[in-house]
């Protein structure tokens, strides 16, 4: 017991600050690839309801690739791609040697596409609940497509999706423990090195998945709380 | 009082709007135009690639890899089937200590990722060897292949749990109360009547959940069990050759497009009977 506590603690002995660190950066990382992954998201909704045939096209290619591919092997295609790509165009030009992509940068990137890949599909649905009477009032009240956008349909729009996008941002936070694969001190990888350390692997690993909840549980009390926050404006009956 | 002497004379119509090469039209053309590129580009890769060496040796790794995938996820499907049916029952029940327990279960099951689910079982009890030899079950928890299937029937059942709740209790009332006053007992009520306006519901989830499962085993490669990702990390890290990822990724694709095609054909036969 007091070996345990010894381990959990704070300090030269423990791993609880390493672990911490390990919090921190999966924090970091789901909160980096949110906007990010949304505003592509948002991109591609818009394509995908637009009259034009090679947009909708482009943007199917993208949602059905990046939903279709497991997230690790995105990760791995994203992560060895990007050095194997950067190493060719450095020959290209006659330089010799590679470089080390950052891996926060990598696995924001991977887990970027695959939100935004979900993501459009969340929009999209809300989109299409919104009836063509709230476009077509602010047309007539003079209101530009700039303006009908963020002032008329957004509102509507962020109450309609907000179920769907925080579906996506669980499976986000849960995703961001691949990352640890490729080496990105996450909660996992940290905990991960303290287990094989201290020999304590079900403790560091329960740890770990007491960590993902407890993140699960602070973005339900956040995500309920802008829920009620768009709630505001909704007629009551 | 006025009125119209004669009808409007006939107009010819407004003129149409030019359909002329809009933003939008451009931005369509060069985001197909790239993907074209990247098609080309990458069916050019993989033929100059193509080493008639590295193909015989490779490929049959990656039809057994395929194998393993497929196999690996339909044992857990099927176990995770059985073992949310009790977990059901328990979230439904008005007992507050097994609904709790079944709370539990589906809460942690479902909001920790499965990597660290499948280290937990694989790692974690691998440190009580003493205690799982004492009554023998060391053989079986020392094979990865094993911890990876105990982890994925949980961790899937789960969410199938969450799935067949939901359908059921989409069921109407009366429906239950129709087939009590029938005189039908619980297990027919279930059987003959709410089970099958269930699994209708329940179809599709179901579907996305085996598709979750297929990308999600990816993840058994990092506990050295060689399914299609396994096969893939060991080809790449003797070859170096960036293709072998390619052609896995070919092979996930494939298998998800077919199972949700499977689907969606399923679903159009399944509720023939509720078009109008």
């Amino acid at each position: 017991m007091n070996r345990t506590l010894t381990l959990l603690s704070f300090g030269p002995n423990g791993w609880m600050d390493q672990i911490m660190y390990g919090f921190l950066v999966t924090a970091s990382l789901a909160l980096a690839t949110l906007p990010f992954g949304l505003f592509i998201g948002f991109l591609l909704a818009l394509a995908k309801q637009s009259e034009v045939k090679q947009l909708r096209l482009a943007a199917e290619i993208y949602t059905t690739i990046f939903r279709g591919l497991p997230e690790l092997l995105t990760l791995f295609l994203v992560y060895f791609g990007l050095q194997i790509g950067f190493r060719q165009t450095l020959l290209f030009f006659g330089v010799e040697g590679g470089i080390e992509i950052n891996k926060f940068l990598a696995g924001m990137m991977a887990l970027g596409v695959v939100f935004s890949a979900y993501s459009s599909e969340v929009l999209l649905s809300a989109f299409k609940a919104i009836p063509v009477g709230q476009y077509e009032g602010a047309y007539a009240l003079g209101l530009g497509k700039t303006r009908t956008m963020t002032k008329v349909i957004l509102p509507q729009l962020v109450r309609i999706a907000l179920p769907g996008l925080g579906n996506l941002w669980m499976i986000l936070l849960k995703d961001t423990a691949l990352v640890s694969v490729i080496g990105l001190s996450d909660i996992l990888r940290q905990a991960g090195i303290a287990a094989r350390v201290s020999k304590e692997a079900f403790l560091f690993f329960g740890i770990a998945c007491l960590l993902y909840l407890l993140l699960a549980i602070i973005s339900s009390i956040f995500i309920s709380a802008i829920e009620r926050r768009v709630r505001r404006s909704e007629v009551r009956v | 009082m006025s009125f119209a002497e004669q009808m409007i004379p006939p107009r010819s119509p407004p003129p149409a709007v030019a359909s002329g090469w809009s933003a939008a039209k451009t931005t369509g053309t060069i985001a197909m135009a790239f993907w074209l590129i990247v098609g080309v580009g990458l069916i050019y890769f993989l033929f100059r690639a193509w080493d008639p060496a590295k193909v015989a040796r490779y490929g049959p790794k990656y039809l057994s890899g395929l194998g393993v995938t497929l196999t690996l996820v339909s044992i857990s499907i099927v176990l995770g089937a059985l073992v949310s049916i009790p977990v059901v029952a328990g979230r439904m029940s008005r007992n507050p200590l097994s609904s709790g327990i079944a709370y539990g279960y589906v809460y942690f099951f479902r909001g920790t990722p499965l990597i660290a689910q499948l280290f937990l079982f694989y790692y974690g009890l691998g440190e009580f060897r003493h205690q799982l030899e004492a009554v023998g079950l060391w053989g079986f928890f020392r094979e990865p292949w094993n911890c990876a299937i105990l982890a994925f029937t949980l961790n899937t059942a789960a969410y199938q749990a969450e799935i067949l709740r939901g359908a059921i209790q989409s069921v109407p009332r009366g429906q239950f109360e129709g087939g009590q006053a029938l005189g039908l007992n619980r297990v027919q009520i279930y059987r003959k009547i709410v089970l099958p306006q269930a699994m209708i519901v329940a179809l599709r989830p179901y579907g996305n959940e085996i598709i979750l499962m297929i990308k999600g085993s990816a993840v058994v490669a990092i506990i050295t069990v060689l399914d299609l990702t396994g096969e893939t990390r060991r080809a790449y890290s003797r070859t170096f050759d960036f293709q072998t990822y390619i052609w896995a990724a070919i092979f996930y694709l494939l298998i998800v497009e077919v199972l949700r095609n499977v689907w969606n054909w399923l679903e159009r036969r399944l509720t023939r009977h509720l078009k109008r």
